[in-house]
């Protein structure tokens, strides 16, 4: 067995300290060692985006991510959106259009679409299909996404 | 509102619940991440498996040493298809297609020979996923290679090398019929042929004939969670199978009858499911982790790599294909003579059925002939996808339909019009039609303002195409209803909810019970915890399941009706349920809401809780119809998608917006196989593009809005009107592109993908 | 994926020594988005993996008109994009840095790691050719400084030899009517490796009607990315104009020499190469102009 790298991170807003092997992905970490099961392993080599999360505000992939990348760093998971007593606008919004069938890349559309609408509330339908071009979905056509991230968009604009 | 007198519903039409668009109720788990899905099942002590895969695509195994791998610490065990019992050749259903249970337990586990580059040899349980992966280096097999066939076409010749060498060709004339063994050896595993009327006299009242071949490749249904199952067995032999899959009750039976132990031994969780369009109906992973389980008493998870999905589980086939049809002037079609040669992949059953019953569907022909060949390759074992076999056929008749119009100087939808198929015409396969909505459909899209607005711009095109499914279900469901003393109920079933199921087959208990959808709570159970339930597939969850669910419903009113009685000391027969409300005919005084009843069942004789079983079937016919706009580049070849409108006819569309979504669903799946997918083999057998990277599914760049128009023939197999909506939608879109490809640049495009290069190639050979 | 050491240096000094200790067996960290696939594909096997986005040099970046622009290796593809020095001196870096992957990939990955990679198709690279990049590489013995078109050697393979380490590619500051562009011919319109790509770059005389000097590159048409000289040298002196274009685009597709695989094939790319030089020549030629 290899020999264990000890990490300090703060994830969804609590600290946390964990022990990973050099090679364990970030999403590995998540999924394996935290049971953050929300992030999805879709592809595990950066083209399905099933795994997103943000780290230190950014949207990234975290199967092409090292766990021990992650010290110091903050990370925000599909586990950290909702507020206790309130989904998210961007939630909110793919329940009431429907953008979802089987669910799966859910997740990552999620992070993907909130960190696009807190930089740009106002992205019309070009710059969202621009910006989830690296969420595959396979069951929706992305029609309702794209409705549904247009939808949040207005909320997030009405604060 | 639906009124219910005893079992039947009078006045369809006008509902309280369905037709309306409720948030689904597994949304708030689904968009909050707190889902359970296959993968993410975590055990106390689970070990992590990984499959070593074969490297040739056609090669016996020589032997096998697991002796360096079962040393590397942290390896707890090894199983291959030595650990299978022997299996006898025997029939299985497996929801969407039939299978043999010795064939597929030899794709899980190759016995003797590999027969595609990906086969499965052995797995390993280890401590975690990358020591097993490891220790896959350290096994060390020998092969002796075997010339591999990998051309649908050369593979029928009769000097091409044989992959099963006791294989004969059975002849069928209807799809799930037993056959006739004509005992010809070779690598042909069926022949499936429909005629009709005489062909020869059809062509030779034509005024003209178009003939045209086609050629299509292996696509993948492309679900985006992979394949991955968990087995736990215990020391008193009870099998507990956490697994992704679309038919709980399949994978019982399958992993049964592979392990050779009762049924009743296996409980299936079925876990959320992350896509399946058909792959997901067979097993691959579940008997493999309860025999790892078995030899280490610790459960075991395998999920699938991508690249083991695409290399290792069930893509649909490539095919050759002819189609000829002749029509008169005035644009009747008079003959129609299709050939169909899918590749099955390395064990027969391709869905070549699918295509001899759908490709002429649309049409009224009373002459035709349609023979379709199932047959063997060095390729992965194909499995259902979304209208299993049907997508090809349609891309080999609708081009030619185009065709024959545009020789004709009719309308293609004009053209369609004159030859639908109506209530009491046969299908290819002679089964005669209910009523449904083929005209109302096709008069739809030619009245759509899509059809008819101007399309400007040079190189930019527009096509139409039609598809055809004649949905069948009825392989099974089973509902219970709880009935809570607060008014609500727990609606239990065995569906695996792929699309929002768990709502729609809601919404249908709720209208029969005149209670609001939030008042449902709708669960899919494991398959010790609910009657026996077919896969979720052939379309047909929101009609059979939700059948089950309306027969539950009526139990329950039956019930209470009696609860009723009881309180107002009448005879049962004096109770009406109407819009919510019992009523008594004997004092219309005596009224009591479906809540209200409900609060007082504990006093009135305990629980009501009403199970059902619905076998009847019926799911019916079905047109879908795509128009799409295109911009082709013509110095890069690339096809740019402008606006697409897809139409289908429901029946009755229970949750409009899923409905919706399944029709923008199949169009994107529709469109990434015209414009890119496709397996790229090379000369050895090697999927080389086995990623996401290079598989080229569309992403949302690439697809404009997908409209879309519901159209609503009422089923009369159905209490409300429904018609499956999940698979029709993938049949029209290649075609139809291809369609919108000639109407932009000239060229008629007889091959898929129809890709930048591919279109380049064709406006060469054009010049 | 195998077994390796993560180590995560703050100093250029310690990562060159950590990487030079074990040769061939230790590999660069930066965005990790090629990286990381390849390790868990068991492209390479590796004892050490260097973590060099902690280390000041590496991280450098600064763009202005006086003294170009400087990217460190470990200087995300976004802040590329973002910068709106860059947005404004080198359009052509905007183009291929804000196309590698999708919105995550770009959140990590680097130009430094995308010349690293070497691939054939590294969409950032005939760029940094066509801008007259240089790339500045540390070592046991020091640093050394290497014209790009010079730094990728074969597929996967480049100029560094053990213990070296990709410190920054520098990109010359621009002249007055001078301009870039970049395009690369994917089937999808995202997320796709090119099946060809080209980037360009021009200096037009102060009348901007003629052509002072060029710089052309073409990826995905051979083992590396290719600086095609005869096509670059044939727009010297030339008129700004369609006939230039054309015929630097034939003396580009001469240079092409490219193989046939899952992506294209040699004649589909070859052709390629005619349609996307031209097309680049004329973005290139209208930024020039200041248009």
């Amino acid at each position: 067995m290899a020999d264990k790298i000890h990490v300090q991170s703060n994830i969804n807003g609590y600290d946390v300290d964990f022990l990973c092997e050099s090679r364990q992905s970030l999403l590995e970490v998540l999924r394996d060692v935290l049971n953050l099961t929300g992030s999805k392993e879709g592809c595990n080599d950066g083209n399905c985006g099933a795994c997103t999360v943000t780290m230190d505000g950014r949207i990234v992939e975290s199967c092409c991510i090292l766990g021990v990348e992650a010290e110091g760093k903050e990370i925000i998971t599909i586990e950290g959106v909702a507020s206790a007593d309130s989904l998210h606008p961007v939630q909110q919004a793919f329940l009431e259009e429907a953008a979802l069938q089987c669910g799966i890349c859910t997740p990552g559309f999620i992070v993907s679409a909130k960190n696009l609408l807190e930089r740009e509330p106002d992205a019309d339908e070009e710059r969202i299909r621009f910006w989830l071009a690296g969420n595959l979905c396979r069951c929706t056509g992305y029609d309702k996404i794209v409705r549904a991230v247009l939808k949040a968009g207005e909320v997030m604009r009405k604060g | 509102m639906a009124t219910v007198t005893g079992q039947e519903v009078v006045d369809p039409g006008e509902y309280k619940i369905i037709g309306t668009r409720p948030v689904r109720h597994d949304g708030v788990d689904k968009v909050t991440g707190r889902a359970k899905y296959g993968a993410d099942v975590q055990l106390a002590g689970m070990l992590h498996g990984k499959i070593l895969r074969s490297p040739h695509a056609h090669a016996k195994i020589l032997s096998i040493d697991t002796s360096k791998a079962v040393a590397l610490p942290g390896v707890k065990a090894i199983v291959t298809s030595a650990d299978f019992p022997i299996l006898k050749d025997q029939s299985l259903d497996f929801g969407e297609t039939q299978g043999n249970i010795r064939m597929l337990a030899e794709n899980i586990l190759a016995n003797q020979k590999v027969l595609y580059k990906g086969h499965a040899i052995l797995a390993i349980a280890a401590t975690d996923q990358h020591i097993a992966e490891e220790a896959l280096d350290l096994v060390d097999v020998k092969y002796e290679q075997l010339t591999p066939i990998f051309d649908v076409k050369e593979a029928m010749s009769k000097d091409a090398p044989v992959l099963h060498e006791n294989l004969t060709t059975i002849f069928r004339v209807d799809r799930f019929g037993k056959g006739e063994d004509t005992g010809v050896k070779g690598n042909v595993a069926g022949l499936i042929q429909f005629k009709r009327g005489d062909l020869d006299e059809g062509f030779s009242k034509s005024d003209i004939v178009v003939e045209r071949e086609f050629t299509t490749q292996t696509v993948h249904q492309g679900y985006i969670e992979p394949h991955t199952s968990t087995g736990q067995w215990s020391q008193d032999g009870h099998l507990t199978i956490w697994t992704s899959t679309q038919g709980s009750f399949v994978i019982r039976g399958a992993t049964a009858a592979i392990l050779g132990i009762p049924e009743s031994m296996v409980k299936v969780i079925p876990m959320e499911i992350g896509g399946g369009f058909g792959g997901k109906t067979i097993t691959y992973l579940d008997p493999l982790v309860a025999i790892l389980s078995r030899k280490t008493g610790r459960p075991v998870k395998i999920t699938m790599t991508r690249k083991e999905v695409f290399e290792g589980t069930g893509p649909t086939s490539g095919t050759y294909m002819r189609c000829k049809m002749g029509a008169t002037k005035d644009g009747k079609i008079t003959a129609g003579e299709l050939y169909l040669a899918y590749e099955a992949g390395a064990f027969p059953g391709s869905p070549v059925g699918g295509g001899a019953m759908s490709g002429f569907g649309p049409y009224k022909i009373d002459n035709l002939q349609v023979d379709g060949y199932d047959v063997v390759v060095n390729k992965q074992k194909t499995a259902a996808y979304r209208a299993p076999g049907q997508p090809q056929a349609a891309f080999a008749v609708e081009p030619v339909i185009d065709e024959l119009a545009e020789k004709l100087g009719m309308d293609p939808m004009d053209f369609r019009i004159i030859n639908s198929v109506h209530e009491g015409d046969r299908a290819p396969s002679g089964v005669p039609h209910l009523k449904w909505g083929c005209e109302e459909v096709e008069q739809a899209m030619r009245d759509h303002p899509h059809y008819n607005e101007k399309l400007d711009g040079p190189n930019r095109g527009r096509g139409v195409a039609v598809g055809y499914r004649l949905n069948a279900g009825g392989s099974g469901s089973s509902a219970t209803i709880n009935v809570n003393s607060n008014g609500t109920i727990n609606l239990i079933t065995g569906s695996v909810d792929i699309g929002g199921t768990r709502t729609a087959v809601a919404m249908q208990a709720a209208e029969v019970l005149g209670i609001s959808i939030d008042d449902v709570n709708p669960t899919v159970v494991d398959t010790d915890a609910v009657g026996w339930t077919g896969a979720t597939g052939g379309s047909r969850i929101a009609f059979d399941t939700g059948r089950a669910a309306i027969l539950a419903s009526y139990q329950v009113i039956t019930e209470m009706s009696e609860r009723a009685a009881l309180l107002w000391d009448v005879d049962p027969s004096d109770i009406v349920f109407e819009d919510g409300i019992f009523v008594s005919n004997k004092n219309t005084e005596d009224t009591m809401s479906f809540k209200e009843l409900a609060s007082k069942l504990m006093g009135t004789g305990g629980p009501v809780t009403c199970s059902s079983s619905d076998t009847q079937g019926g799911v019916g016919a079905q047109l879908a119809g795509h128009i799409v706009d295109v911009e082709v580049d013509p110095e890069t070849g690339k096809v740019d998608l402008l606006k697409y409108t897809t139409f289908i006819d429901a029946g009755k569309a229970a949750h409009p917006s899923y409905v919706e979504g399944q029709m923008q669903g199949g169009a994107l799946q529709g469109i990434g196989w015209a414009l890119n997918e496709e397996y790229f083999f090379t000369e050895d057998g090697t999927m080389a593009n086995a990623s996401f990277l290079d598989y080229r599914m569309p992403t949302s760049l690439d697809l404009p809005m997908i409209d879309t128009v519901i159209i609503e023939v009422p089923n009369a197999r159905h209490p409300f009107g429904l018609r499956g909506v999940g698979e029709t939608v993938l049949i029209p879109p290649m075609a139809a592109i291809a369609n919108a490809i000639h109407d932009a640049i000239g060229v008629r495009m007889d091959r898929l993908p129809m890709s930048p290069g591919a279109i380049l190639e064709a406006l060469r050979d054009n010049k | 994926m195998q077994e390796f050491e993560y180590v995560a240096p703050t100093s250029l000094e310690d990562a060159v020594k950590l990487m030079a200790e074990k040769g061939p067996k230790a590999k660069a960290l930066a965005g990790g988005t090629d990286i990381l696939i390849q390790l868990r594909g068991g492209r390479y096997q590796i004892d050490r993996l260097v973590d060099v986005k902690n280390i000041p040099e590496l991280n450098q970046f600064s763009c202005s008109q006086s003294d170009g622009l400087t990217i460190g290796a470990s200087v995300q593809n976004y802040k590329i994009y973002e910068s709106s020095e860059v947005q404004r001196l080198y359009p052509a870096m905007v183009d291929c840095a804000s196309l590698v992957g999708g919105i995550q990939v770009q959140g990590r990955a680097t130009v430094g790691g995308n010349l690293c990679n070497a691939a054939p198709s590294g969409d950032t690279i005939p760029t940094l050719i066509a801008e007259s990049a240089q790339a500045l590489i540390a070592g046991p013995n020091g640093q050394r400084t290497v014209p790009v078109e010079e730094f990728c050697t074969g597929p996967g393979r480049n100029q560094l030899a053990d213990g070296e380490l990709l410190v920054s590619v520098n990109l010359p500051p621009v002249k007055p009517n001078y301009g870039a562009a970049f395009l690369r011919f994917i089937p999808r319109n995202e997320m796709d490796i090119a099946v060809a790509n080209c980037g360009a770059s021009v200096q037009l005389d102060e009348s901007r009607q003629k052509i002072v000097s060029a710089k052309i590159a073409i990826g995905s048409v051979g083992p590396t990315v290719i600086y095609c000289i005869e096509a670059s040298n044939s727009l010297a002196g030339a008129d700004a104009n369609e006939a230039s274009i054309e015929a630097a685009a034939a003396a580009a597709q001469k240079a092409a020499s490219p193989i046939n695989d899952m992506r294209g094939t040699v004649e589909q790319r070859i052709h390629l190469v005619g349609v996307l030089t031209k097309r680049v020549l004329r973005i290139a030629i209208s930024r020039a102009k200041g248009e």
